[in-house]
């Protein structure tokens, strides 16, 4: 048009865009308390609140890059499927939903399958992406679970599942509620094999997901208040025309309710499932004197969460981690709030060793 | 005889019958030719009604209050039937009915939603919505078959499991997960037949088949055309474009490799002759049954599961 607006308004913008160039996301706000915390600060505790312990949704990368040793794994892509069989369309197209999708997150569907050591043990992870789609489970996402079933039936490793999902993905109709009947035949075929399923319940896990793959497992552990159920709580509300207790269909609610085994906070997790993944595979374990065997006596005097291992630990082994005792109250709150630092204090020196392993960079 | 919207053009013929006979008995006048011209022309019409139905009519027609439910399938297909009773864990959800029984001469279990049929009934019934209950006391039944070697013969009519506060404390994710997995699980036959609506998780619970019939105005779905509408359009009253984009009828689901069968039902749909839709699936039931018996029990379950496996891998472009 003319000199003002083709030349000297864009000068001026390039002038003043110089001081937009500071992300407005450097700093996060705790959901639950308010806390401001820097981002780097925020990735280092891996997405705990550091005030008060509040587990925000972790990004699918940074959740394998925490379980793995030193943060490295393999991945295995996830088998090709039809895409959009049903040619579904709503206020938009499926096809260019997951185009959406697949552009932002630069995967092809929800489901990341990964292998590699966790504290030296192989174990398959088929860890579900929130940010794709919701963590909708469709038929990329199902034959993708099959593929790690049977990966880690080839590599005789244990299959964690760790889904993040509001359920089936409605853009595939009755396919995606298939899936529901072809991941319960990939868990089966890990425990037909012998090895151990182990799910890790993380917010969100609704609908067909915690109908079939997340209910499951030989050992079901949840990250702190995570929403886990099979309605939503709105739908329930309709239903029953009351309102629902405080905390309904939190881990911590599932727990006292009997419908999962723990719950583990992030710090603790890979920890916890070395330990378990040990003890379902390794029936004996070398003991280097021969007096006592290696007892781990979780202390069950409430509010107590770690245990040092007692007794003779062999140090050509792995050392025992830290043991979790988590008593199914409310009163766990004060020590969930207990900083990383001080747990690494707790834990001693035999599980020193596991402890820094267990703390790889968050950012992979 | 209750009229569905889309039925009003026959509902009015039938009145006219109806009104004729009436008269007819009234004045001695001799209608028998005009009742049968009508009664002709509401044949066309359901004709040509029901064999275009579209996905929303036909979630109607599933749903038909008079449609028969499990009960009546168990009535007339099932000898010495006896129902059997609870969880042993909690209670007993009459959503679910199930027991031993006589199928034409071979002894079953038969397990399967029941909607009821009237207030009282549906209450009682939860409306055939079954609570985690309900999936324990159909793994429990499919359990015992499995040990005295008797097939399974599930009847799925369901709007899915019920969303309430104590089934959800009470697990009603694992029991209907656990539920699949024993369906998949089992060495003797399991034949499921959708009746009515397949609403679900709740559905796929009871439905994890060697064989998965449907009846020819059926519906099965991963969720209601209302809750996907009140989601992806964010309004209820798109259910009927869900309904369609949904893909949920038997037609498409056999176009889609998740069924083996349409079990074509009576002019009308099953609620106008609910004897010759309940003896279609007898009959259904009986062909497959004979194929599945003689196999054994690994090959049974092998096959059930590579069943599942299979769809979507094939048949789909």
């Amino acid at each position: 048009m003319n000199w003002l607006s083709d030349y000297v308004r864009p000068k001026f913008r390039n002038l003043v865009g110089s001081t937009r160039e500071v992300p407005d996301n450097l700093w996060h706000k705790c959901s639950t308390c308010g806390h401001m915390i820097f981002h780097k600060e925020l990735d280092k505790a891996r997405r705990v609140c550091t005030q008060c312990g509040h587990h925000m949704r972790l990004p699918v990368k940074h959740r394998l890059a925490m379980l793995f040793d030193d943060g490295s794994y393999d991945r295995i892509p996830l088998p090709k499927v039809p895409a959009d069989p049903l040619k579904f369309r709503d206020v938009k197209r499926y096809t260019d939903r997951l185009k959406d999708a697949q552009s932002r997150t630069a995967e092809s569907d929800g489901l990341i399958v990964a292998h590699g050591p966790i504290e030296g043990r192989t174990a398959v992870v088929a860890a579900f992406d929130f940010d794709f789609m919701g963590g909708s489970m469709g038929m990329a996402v199902g034959e993708g679970f099959v593929a790690a079933a049977e990966k880690a039936v080839e590599l005789d490793a244990p299959l964690i599942a760790i889904p993040s999902s509001g359920g089936a993905r409605m853009q595939e109709g009755i396919l995606s509620l298939m899936q529901m009947a072809r991941v319960t035949v990939a868990v089966d075929m890990v425990k037909d094999a012998g090895l151990p399923y182990i799910v890790v319940l993380t917010d969100p896990t609704t609908g067909g997901v915690t109908a079939s793959l997340a209910m499951l497992g030989d050992i079901a552990i949840a990250e702190p208040g995570a929403i886990i159920g099979f309605a939503g709580a709105r739908v329930i509300e309709q239903t029953i025309h009351e309102k629902l207790p405080k905390g309904f269909q939190r881990s911590e609610y599932l727990l006292e309710h009997g419908m999962v085994d723990m719950v583990v906070p992030r710090d603790t997790l890979k920890g916890t499932l070395a330990r378990v993944i040990r003890l379902l595979t390794v029936p004996v374990e070398p003991v280097a004197q021969t007096t006592l065997p290696t007892v781990v006596t979780p202390d069950h005097v409430e509010g107590h969460r770690e245990t040092e291992p007692t007794g003779p630990v062999d140090d050509s082994e792995d050392p025992h981690p830290d043991v979790e005792v988590l008593p199914p109250s409310d009163g766990d709150k004060a020590a969930r709030r207990k900083t990383a630092p001080e747990r690494e204090r707790r834990t001693g020196d035999s599980a020193a060793a596991s402890t820094a392993a267990d703390q790889p960079p968050p950012e992979a | 005889m209750r009229f569905l919207d889309f039925e009003r053009p026959i509902a009015e013929l039938e009145g006219k019958i109806a009104e004729l006979r009436h008269l007819g008995d009234a004045d001695g006048m001799n209608i028998v030719e005009e009742v049968a011209r009508l009664q002709q022309k509401v044949e066309r019409q359901l004709q040509t009604t029901y064999a275009r139905l579209t996905p929303w009519q036909k979630t109607h027609v599933a749903r038909h209050p008079d449609r028969p439910h499990c009960l009546r399938y168990i009535k007339r297909l099932i000898d010495d039937f006896t129902p059997l009773a609870g969880d042993r864990s909690f209670a007993e959800d009459e959503a679910i009915v199930g027991g031993l029984g006589r199928f034409r001469g071979q002894a079953v279990v038969v397990i399967g939603q029941e909607k009821g049929h009237d207030t009282e009934s549906r209450v009682k019934h939860n409306f055939g919505m079954p609570r985690p209950e309900g999936y324990r006391k159909a793994q429990r039944l499919m359990r015992m078959a499995e040990r005295f070697g008797l097939p399974v013969l599930t009847l799925v009519d369901t709007a899915g499991a019920f969303p309430g506060k104590g089934a959800e404390e009470r697990g009603q994710a694992e029991a209907i997960a656990r539920s699949t997995e024993t369906c998949l699980d089992l060495r003797v036959p399991l034949i499921a037949c959708v009746i009515g609506e397949g609403g679900s998780g709740g559905a796929i619970a009871l439905a994890a088949g060697n064989v998965v019939l449907m009846l020819e105005h059926a519906i099965y779905s991963v969720i209601s055309p209302e809750g996907c509408a009140s989601i992806l359009w964010r309004s209820g009253d798109k259910a009927q474009d869900a309904a369609e984009a949904l893909r949920l009828t038997a037609q498409d689901l056999e176009t889609l490799g998740v069924i083996e069968e349409i079990v074509k039902e009576p002019l009308g749909g099953a609620h106008r002759d609910p004897e010759a839709a309940m003896d279609a699936v007898g009959e259904a039931f009986e062909r497959h049954l004979a194929e599945l018996m003689p196999l054994s029990g690994d090959v049974i379950r092998a096959r059930r599961r590579a069943r599942f496996l299979a769809i979507g891998r094939q048949g789909l472009s």
